[in-house]
């Protein structure tokens, strides 16, 4: 399965700052972590921001802070407001797909695209931040640690 | 219902204990689960606390979180060997949480104190099956550190 890239950049950015939501972190510093657009994901921050999950600081050292529910915010939400999973009845019909051959083939597809919804609605941002600390204790690279410069320790030590 | 029980958020965790399930607490357990699912059930739950509570085997259990002396929530799970060819394994086949408790990590002691006692039971794994559309008890699951496993369930309409 493949996201959009703003998809991602959402992502990428409520994880981001929900992992420390009293700091504030401009899209400059998270574009670089990432290595992504600032110009794009300035875009998709705005789009957070009308949603309700990140807000801006305006000032001196000002940014984006995470505003969200952390526990109950899941994966399923963040991407259906970016871009729609669902291939839904009617839309986008393909030659054959009124054919038995058509409609057997699109129950297969119905039964996958169900899982990968059932599976992105069941992990929140909290959940997603656990396996996240999980894979820097696995020796992951450590977004912040590399931004840092080449001489951070290992992201197995900025696990908590 | 769910912000009656304002004082778990004074302080959850010192007073709550998790235990395991007595006769008393089967009313409890009734209302909780209706309260939840808007259906009572005293014959299944009666049935369930004979087989899981009562008889205290070593493979199964039924767990209450006590919070001041009342019944915030339960688990219920037992080891099971060899069905679908899977070495034994720690099923949870029952877990609730009384809305205005839940978020307080009620939902967290009832899971790590069952997963202690399939450790003690001498398993490894711990397993679940659920509904695609209960999403809150999914995320919950998930929360705990459980993920798709090597297992997926297949049904026919008879």
């Amino acid at each position: 399965m493949r996201l959009q890239k703003a998809t991602r950049f959402a992502l990428y950015a409520i994880l981001d700052l929900a992992s420390d939501p009293e700091k504030q972190f401009s899209a400059a510093e998270i574009a670089e972590r990432y290595g992504i657009s600032v110009n794009h994901l300035s875009k998709v921050l705005r789009s957070l921001g009308r949603a309700g999950l990140v807000e801006a600081v305006r000032g001196a050292g000002g940014g984006y802070r995470f505003s969200g529910n952390a526990k109950r915010l899941t994966l399923l939400d963040l991407i259906l407001l970016f871009e729609d999973i669902d291939s839904a009845p009617g839309a986008g019909r393909e030659p054959g797909d009124a054919t038995p051959e058509g409609q057997a083939l699109g129950g297969v597809l119905e039964e996958i695209e169900d899982i990968a919804r059932a599976t992105l609605s069941s992990i929140s941002v909290a959940t997603m931040l656990k396996l996240i600390a999980e894979e820097r204790r696995k020796g992951g690279t450590d977004p912040r640690a590399a931004a840092d410069g080449p001489s951070t320790a290992p992201a197995a030590s900025a696990g908590r | 219902m769910s912000h009656q029980n304002s004082s778990i958020v004074d302080g959850p965790e010192a007073a709550l204990q998790v235990r395991p399930a007595e006769p008393s607490d089967v009313p409890a357990v009734i209302a909780l689960d209706a309260e939840t699912t808007g259906l009572e059930k005293p014959d299944y739950w009666s049935d369930l606390f004979e087989r899981y509570g009562r008889r205290r085997t070593p493979d199964r259990f039924f767990l209450i979180a006590e919070h001041d002396g009342r019944p915030v929530g339960f688990i219920v799970g037992e080891v099971r060997a060899w069905e679908f060819g899977s070495p034994p394994s720690g099923w949870i086949f029952a877990v609730n949480v009384k809305p205005g408790a839940r978020q307080f990590g009620v939902g967290t002691q009832l899971f790590e104190s069952i997963c202690a006692c399939f450790r003690l039971a001498g398993v490894q794994t711990v397993r679940t099956m659920l509904s695609k559309d209960a999403t809150l008890l999914m995320s919950f699951f998930r929360s705990q550190g459980m993920r798709g496993g090597p297992f997926i369930e297949l049904e026919k309409s008879l």
